[in-house]
């Protein structure tokens, strides 16, 4: 990839959902480009095809038409096999609902991220700057249950960044959180942009959480109508 | 990682994982004490025949491996007893008593005595009476019984004279004569032992004999022996294979059901699994492996409720059914578990690494 060019370059992109006997068009021919580095928010309200979105970039569903370019694969002429390869090491999510395993530790949360991209389940320098990052350290023996929701989003980070991919999602990250715990997760976010130069794109209803981010987007009815 | 992802998984509803293997272990047990107690059966009836002393058994006309038919008529023994090289022939009268698992035998027990070199009496000593039984330690074991003691034996009380150690000839014996009379076979005798006075010329004595007695099953001890065991009791390998069918069945369903409702309840779960890059044989494998633990645990189950199960017949019913742990059939036995877990797994298996992620992860 050039220095310059996007990371994530979307082409009249659309996605029609077949619900019942009614096609849904979730996303209807939008255009996005995203740079390295950058940290981008989305704003929107619902229904207007940002999980959609995300669900694309991040490979979990196909698009029913157009180009989506993700740090150089072509997510419309990827396969499911390609795409779950794209999660394991290229596109990774935080999830508004932290969607960690329930069963599992802290520790054991994140090792199955690195487990499934084939790394070393033991600790490493690139564990240890993760877990140093976030400031989890002390928690990584306990269950999901056990740890509060700032805690809970915070492991979820880690579990996303461990593999260093080249895009984090950010699907409502601060949504369950309390304005504390949204501002702690709001700074790891940015620390890991500017610091890492991770690339980040979250979607927000929070205009406070937006502003952390370089630049925003809106979207309405499965486009973007509007960006700074 | 699939490992503790399984272990966690199990761990996390104990009781539905408990129940599971317990459910699993039960055919395993069945199966195993099926097969002790063919083995046990077969090793105590050999056990026993090799204690007479005899070298050559002659059997009745039409008789099979478990069926004696009608008997031979008596006079035989004396025909026998005059031929080349038999030092000794004794007629007895089998007679069933319960099933096909225990039985009394009617015997003179001066022959007897001479033949095999007598009972070891463990209590009391040799019918004094007509009405007299001397049974072995298991049979007393299991009746409850004392020298002295009643028995109701083919619908008639016997007084115990003696009990013996088990291993010679049977466990429950009867005067012949008696028992000849109660049964309605005077002068007439199910099984005829013969002790030569040269063991080695077993064999040409047997061909002798079949020359003699065409229609007549001759075997030597050894060669009867040997040709009663588990393979060649008539029907027994096709009941043994209808219970490891059930076996392979239930384990099949216990686990179909049993991983059904886990893939429900961790829709979730596979969803943010998928969402971190898991495969769909990713997701196959846990499940797979999850069932084949539980195939595992079952079969340790079953094996421990199988020593239940040896501990309750061997306390409550040792003469009759002679249960032995057959240890050869541990490995048959999680072979059967574990082919019914792993077909079980498949379809909630499939079904789970089918999911679509983004449905998975919307689960509540």
């Amino acid at each position: 990839m050039n220095e310059g060019q996007a990371i994530i370059e979307v082409r009249e992109l659309r996605k029609i959902y077949r619900v019942g006997d009614v096609d849904v068009a979730a996303l209807r021919g939008l255009d996005l480009d995203v740079l390295p580095a950058e940290f981008l928010s989305i704003v929107g309200p619902s229904g207007s095809g940002k999980s959609t979105l995300f669900h694309i970039i991040g490979g979990l569903a196909p698009p029913t038409s157009g180009r989506v370019r993700v740090a150089d694969g072509d997510l419309a002429t990827m396969t499911e096999a390609g795409r779950t390869r794209l999660r394991r090491r290229t596109v990774s999510f935080v999830f508004q609902k932290f969607n960690l395993l329930p069963n599992l530790t802290a520790r054991d949360n994140i090792a199955v991220a690195r487990h499934l991209a084939g790394l070393e389940l033991k600790p490493d320098a690139q564990f240890e700057e993760v877990v140093r990052l976030l400031g989890i350290a002390r928690r990584l023996d306990h269950k999901p249950n056990a740890l509060s929701g700032g805690e809970q989003q915070r492991v979820a980070i880690a579990r996303a960044i461990v593999n260093h991919p080249a895009i984090l999602l950010a699907d409502e990250p601060t949504g369950n959180l309390d304005t504390e715990n949204s501002k702690a997760v709001l700074e790891v976010l940015r620390d890991l942009n500017e610091r890492l130069g991770q690339t980040i794109l979250m979607i927000t209803h929070n205009p406070e959480a937006a502003a952390y981010g370089h630049r925003t987007v809106h979207m309405r009815d499965g486009r973007i109508v509007d960006g700074d | 990682m699939t490992i503790k992802l399984v272990k966690e998984n199990m761990k996390h509803r104990p009781m539905r994982s408990l129940l599971s293997a317990l459910l699993i272990g039960v055919p395993v047990t069945l199966i195993l004490c099926l097969v002790g107690l063919s083995h046990g059966m077969v090793d105590e009836n050999n056990r026993r025949t090799q204690g007479i002393g005899a070298d050559i058994i002659v059997r009745p006309t039409g008789s099979t491996m478990l069926s004696l038919s009608g008997g031979m008529d008596e006079r035989v023994v004396g025909f026998l007893a005059k031929q080349p090289h038999v030092a000794m022939a004794m007629g007895v009268v089998n007679q069933a008593v319960e099933g096909i698992t225990l039985g009394a035998t009617g015997i003179d027990l001066d022959q007897f005595n001479r033949m095999s070199g007598g009972f070891n009496y463990l209590e009391g000593g040799p019918f004094r009476g007509a009405d007299d039984v001397i049974v072995d330690q298991y049979y007393a074991e299991q009746k409850h019984l004392h020298v002295g003691s009643t028995v109701n034996i083919l619908n008639r009380d016997w007084r115990v004279s003696g009990i013996i150690e088990s291993g010679k000839l049977t466990r429950i014996a009867l005067p012949l004569r008696i028992l000849q009379e109660r049964t309605s076979n005077l002068g007439k005798v199910s099984q005829i032992y013969l002790k030569l006075d040269n063991s080695s010329l077993t064999n040409d004595v047997v061909k002798d004999l079949k020359g003699l007695l065409k229609d007549y099953p001759i075997y030597s001890v050894a060669d009867w022996t040997s040709l009663f065991n588990v393979n060649n009791i008539p029907g027994l390998q096709p009941f043994t294979v209808v219970i490891m069918v059930i076996g392979i069945v239930i384990g099949f369903l216990v686990v179909y059901l049993s991983m059904y409702m886990a893939v429900l309840q961790r829709t979730r779960e596979i969803g943010i699994l998928k969402s971190l890059g898991a495969s769909n044989a990713f997701i196959l494998g846990i499940i797979l492996t999850e069932a084949l633990m539980l195939g595992l645990g079952g079969t340790l189950l079953g094996i421990g409720m199988s020593y239940g199960a040896y501990w309750l017949i061997r306390t409550l019913v040792p003469a009759s059914f002679p249960l032995v742990i057959v240890y050869s059939w541990w490995p048959i036995a999680c072979g059967i578990t574990l082919a019914g877990a792993g077909l079980g797994a498949l379809y909630p298996g499939f079904s789970a690494a089918r999911h679509d992620p983004i449905e998975a992860l919307a689960y509540e």
